[in-house]
């Protein structure tokens, strides 16, 4: 078991898939969809009409959720995907704005929430006091 | 030719095959490779920006093709294996056959969610989650927490009556068919099917669950009734829309296919049931 980072697992990934790719330029297209979707985009914090959210900063059942402007472009890469970042007990949590202003994150990913914070909570509840961690492949 | 049918029919000795496949595929790594794929294009694919797999207008295409895919590598093990698909609307408690533990295995154990039951349990040493963005190695579930219910048979044909396959903007607040069956607007079928389920179902890392295999070949299902009863209704949109997949576009990552090669379900497998 090893971890790497998001990008060289997706790299890894798409060249062991064995899917169909022409070569380095194709091959680039899937391994830095993130980064390259990411820096393209219009951040996720001003992906809906509105001002980005409050931030916040609390002890939610025993973890320590934050959320606000990024600091330092985070931990593992800068992978958040805009202007506002969540961590959990200082590990990102990857989140994203919705169209209609609403949130998600990639613990709960198919059911939008209010706020951020609120997403944050359900990720604290989900985890049961597990740790977030950087993806990790076999 | 290929057909997929419905789970609920499946032979015992269908379900062996299928799950002696996936579990082959896992002991291979190759099965990893696919959940690292959905991950990626997960947190990748945004409203305002650019979006292939989810929230635009080439979900459907794009999953239909990514099983194509999982199914093409599955019948590389056996070749008498094919996607099954789980009718939600009919088979929605935690009791159905599905859960049973020669198939799926059961809902997680309420201390940590741990499916205990099953070929996929922690037990059997045989189902180690790796590509995870979070502590736990092991697969779980947590079938309808909550009091939260399947979407039924009336919903389903409330979104098959739409006339309309996608709207501008083309993401998660579009109006539309395809909207309103992945889920961001609406009545909410596939994505409440992912939260329904629980566990790694209902995060950027799916496909660790193996009834996400079941459950989009159920709406990869729904794709083509809805073409059955609008022949008339065209895949949007057709050409030069920033950011999304038009009709003749190639998806990411494969970059050899377009939503156009993938309308004709056909040509790859059929249905046990009259479309």
């Amino acid at each position: 078991m090893s971890t790497i980072t998001r990008r060289t697992a997706l790299g890894a990934a798409v060249g062991a898939a064995g899917l169909a790719l022409a070569g380095p330029t194709a091959s680039a297209g899937a391994a830095t969809a993130p980064t390259g979707a990411a820096r393209t985009a219009p951040t996720a914090g001003s992906a809906a009409a509105g001002p980005a959210p409050a931030a916040f900063d609390e002890v939610y059942l025993g973890r320590r959720i934050k959320g606000g402007a990024p600091h330092g472009g985070g931990h593992h890469g800068g992978h958040h995907t805009g202007d506002y970042s969540v961590t959990i007990d200082g590990e990102e949590l990857h989140v994203m704005r919705n169209a209609d202003g609403t949130w998600i994150s990639v613990i709960n990913h198919y059911e939008p929430l209010a706020t951020p914070k609120a997403v944050a909570r359900a990720a604290v509840r989900e985890l049961q006091g597990a740790p977030l961690v950087p993806l990790t492949l076999a | 030719m290929t057909v997929r049918k419905n789970q609920a029919t499946l032979t015992a000795d269908e379900k062996r095959r299928f799950v002696d496949a996936l579990l082959e595929l896992k002991r291979t790594g190759r099965y990893d490779t696919f959940v690292t794929t959905h991950n990626a294009f997960i947190m990748s694919d945004t409203d305002n920006g650019d979006r292939v797999g989810h929230r635009s207008p080439s979900f459907l295409p794009w999953h239909r093709r990514f099983l194509l895919e999982f199914e093409r590598a599955l019948q590389s093990v056996d070749t008498t294996v094919t996607l099954p698909y789980w009718d939600w609307t009919a088979d929605r408690t935690a009791r159905s056959s599905l859960w049973a533990p020669d198939f799926l295995g059961g809902t997680g154990r309420a201390r940590d969610g741990q499916v205990t039951d099953g070929p996929f349990a922690r037990s059997g040493n045989r189902w180690t989650v790796n590509v995870r963005v979070d502590g736990r190695d092991y697969l779980r579930r947590d079938l309808g927490a909550g009091g939260r219910q399947l979407p039924t048979r009336a919903e389903v044909d409330s979104v098959l009556a739409m006339e309309t396959y996608d709207t501008a903007p083309w993401n998660s607040s579009s109006d539309g068919f395809r909207n309103h069956l992945e889920g961001w607007r609406g009545v909410n079928l596939h994505n409440r099917v992912h939260v329904w389920v629980g566990g790694q179902m209902a995060t950027g890392v799916s496909p660790n669950d193996p009834v996400f295999w079941l459950h989009h070949a159920f709406i990869d299902k729904l794709w083509a009734d809805w073409q059955a009863r609008h022949p008339g209704s065209p895949y949007l949109p057709a050409a030069g829309t920033p950011d999304v997949v038009d009709l003749r576009d190639t998806m990411r990552p494969w970059n050899d296919v377009t939503p156009a090669d993938m309308l004709d379900h056909t040509r790859h497998y059929t249905f046990d049931t009259a479309a």
